[in-house]
């Protein structure tokens, strides 16, 4: 046991790793055999450019990452400003998240609980989830202008959070409700012969028996919320993340094209990050794991 | 053993991103308290007392298009006025006639034609500061497709951003004969030039101080050089007699009338606005560098570019610099009423009322500067000569 385990971790470590390096050959090998023009049929594009301007090469990338952002005198090399850009994003998609989990996880449990909480909440808590982005991105920062409870002030940045949050919260709610039915009836008869009452029966039994629908809901809340986090920041022009480098760097998109693409590996990076933040709380949660639904 | 190790890391990991997300509030926290503790701090030394707290909204990220307001904070000369301002910045969703009319700025700068539709719908909202005098959107198009005027445009992919930017293209268009719903294909526009430099668009819409830069920064395949202007025609709205009136100050105009304090702080805003896009005009580099610090991360070259041609919507000025010329606002109302877009939709039905534009303030404006012996005509101006390198650095 103890043998094999370090193996497997070696494996899936270099499983990724050819996985990363299969993606970029199919870039570069998709760049040097499609036409500049991309393939048009009747007038639509069904395969897109492989110009230089629309799909810088790799190197290109990575030798501009190394160069200052700009040319004043203050500019960082763009694959720092990158990184802060995305520390920015993920710390705030991270409260996104949190408040999501903990939201979703009340949610699940009231509605888990009360058969009419659930006719009621859940239609809703699907339906919130089909409110475009654009949409609501600008009412939640109206609503936060307003808010001011003595000292506190709402900071622009916690509107970007909600946002994350909102988006955060659907799988966690779904997913945890799911769970929190999925014990047997033997084992809730059980319970119930010895009277043992639903709060002592959602600490024991329903919660534990959760964990499998937990994790992977968590994961899509993670993706969610760095999503929603980045375009949020798109939408409402928060500074110093990286749904602003986006907007920033595509006006350098024809004449600087391996600029504009440095935030998207940043994004890509920071949903990396993300995702692996939540398999560490996977680990610890293991022993309740024997049968992961995905 | 292991599952307490486990456990452990467990915490480890919670707290962690709980810790994060502290910092993120506590380091946000600090950034904005930062102008407000400022902010008191330059009262406190300022002879003349506590400092007017003044929001102003963009409608777009920090660039040299607002190079003027950043001078002004930077000079100065907005302190000197008594005014404590904060520039909002704005994001792809943000509509800053709805903040403004919403009370969470004092004013914002848009483009008069995107304003009119929203005064149609209720907005109480004044132009109080014509800041741009001409318009800067063009049809840019390869030397090779020979479209020199509107009416070159029958027949040809023409690109348009839509969103309330397409107003003046379809009125040029119309005003040349053209049926725009069948005698042009319209081609959506994106962020970059990439679909024009590809081909997919003949005329391209561009604004002077961005888009078409960004052509000039490109490289040209087949010569190994950048674009250069001889490579392109370019058709300019403002020759065209369809230009309409962009970049102006907005103010609340409920508040103007009844807010007397409100109406004194607009003048002081609007006069220290202009000394600001007077220190542009007499130094574009410095400006340029102004707005680069204040956290623009577009090409340095692009950005002094982007300064100059701002200048050349400005200055020289007709009447003074901020007024409103009753003949281009007729013609933006005009244009506004009688030209159908794709949809076959006008941005307004009616005239709008009388309080959509007022010369009161900054006529106010004018005069006191020109007291201080400020130049808000630029009868002399010559614009510099900019260089653009590639990819705008």
């Amino acid at each position: 046991m103890t043998s094999r385990r370090p193996s497997g971790r070696t494996r899936a470590i270099l499983t990724g790793v050819l996985g990363i390096v299969a993606l970029m050959a199919v870039w570069e090998l998709y760049k040097w055999l499609a036409p500049d023009g991309g393939v048009t049929v009747g007038g639509a594009t069904v395969l897109p450019r492989a110009s230089d301007t629309a799909m810088p090469h790799l190197w290109e990338m990575a030798e501009r990452a190394g160069q200052p952002v700009n040319r004043s005198s203050s500019a960082v090399p763009l694959w720092r400003a990158v990184l802060e850009a995305g520390a920015f994003s993920f710390r705030v998609a991270a409260i996104g998240w949190l408040v999501g989990v903990v939201v979703g996880f009340l949610l699940a449990i009231v509605m888990q609980r009360f058969r009419t909480a659930r006719s009621a909440v859940l239609p809703w808590v699907v339906l919130s989830q089909t409110v475009p982005l654009i949409a609501l991105a600008p009412l939640v920062k109206g609503w936060g202008n307003k808010l001011e409870f003595g000292s506190f002030q709402w900071e622009p940045w916690m509107s970007v959070a909600v946002i994350a949050s909102y988006l955060a919260f659907f799988p966690v709610a779904v997913g945890v409700l799911r769970g929190l039915g999925s014990p047997e009836a033997v084992h809730l008869d059980l319970m119930r012969s010895f009277g043992i009452g639903w709060w002592r029966t959602l600490w024991r039994l329903r919660l534990p028996a959760s964990v499998p629908y937990l994790l992977p809901a968590l994961r899509l809340a993670a993706a969610n919320a760095v999503v929603g986090a980045v375009v949020a920041e798109v939408s409402t022009g928060l500074k110093g993340g990286l749904g602003r480098m986006i907007i920033e760097f595509s006006q350098a998109g024809s004449s600087d094209p391996a600029k504009a693409w440095a935030p998207i590996f940043g994004a890509v990076l920071v949903g990396l990050v993300a995702a692996g933040v939540v398999a560490l709380i996977g680990l610890t949660l293991r022993r309740y794991r024997y049968a992961e639904v995905s | 053993m292991k599952h307490h190790i486990r456990k452990i890391a467990g915490v480890g990991v919670i707290g962690l991103t709980a810790a994060l997300a502290l910092t993120a509030c506590s380091s946000s926290s600090d950034d904005s308290s930062a102008p407000s503790s400022s902010a008191a701090s330059t009262s406190a030394s300022a002879s003349t007392g506590e400092l007017t707290k003044v929001k102003l909204q963009l409608q777009w990220v920090s660039q040299a298009q607002f190079a003027g307001y950043y001078a002004a904070v930077d000079q100065g000369f907005y302190k000197d006025e008594g005014l404590d301002v904060e520039i909002v910045e704005a994001g792809t969703d943000t509509v800053p006639i709805d903040v403004l009319a919403a009370g969470d700025v004092d004013y914002a700068i848009s483009w008069v034609p995107k304003v009119l539709g929203s005064i149609e719908q209720g907005a109480k909202v004044t132009d109080v500061a014509q800041i741009f005098e001409r318009s800067g959107t063009v049809q840019i198009s390869f030397k090779d497709k020979n479209i020199t005027k509107a009416a070159d445009l029958a027949g040809k992919k023409v690109g348009s951003w839509g969103f309330g930017n397409q107003w003046e293209l379809f009125a040029g268009m119309q005003k040349a004969g053209i049926d725009t719903t069948t005698g042009i294909s319209l081609v959506q526009q994106a962020f970059d030039m990439n679909g024009f430099l590809a081909g997919d668009i003949d005329a391209a819409q561009a604004m002077t101080y961005n888009e078409y830069a960004q052509v000039l920064e490109t490289k040209n395949p087949e010569t190994g050089k950048l674009y250069q202007p001889s490579d392109l025609n370019v058709i300019d709205w403002n020759d065209e007699g369809t230009a309409m009136l962009q970049d102006a100050i907005w103010a609340d105009s409920d508040k103007l009338a009844s807010d007397p304090a409100y109406a004194d702080t607009t003048v002081k805003f609007i006069k220290a606005s202009i000394k600001g896009w007077a220190y542009a005009r007499d130094d574009a580099q410095a400006a340029a560098d102004i707005v680069t610090a204040a956290g623009s991360t577009l090409g340095t070259s692009h950005q002094l570019w982007m300064t100059n041609e701002v200048n050349k919507l400005i200055w020289p000025s007709t009447s003074g610099v901020g007024t409103i010329n009753q003949d281009q606002w007729d013609q933006t109302v005009a244009i506004a009423k009688g030209t159908k877009d794709e949809t076959g939709s006008t941005i307004i039905t009616a005239d709008p009322p009388a309080t959509a534009f007022s010369n009161e303030y900054v006529a106010k404006a004018l005069e006191e500067l020109k007291a201080e012996g400020v130049d808000v005509m630029g009868a002399s101006y010559t614009p510099i000569d900019v260089t653009l390198n590639e990819g705008g650095n």
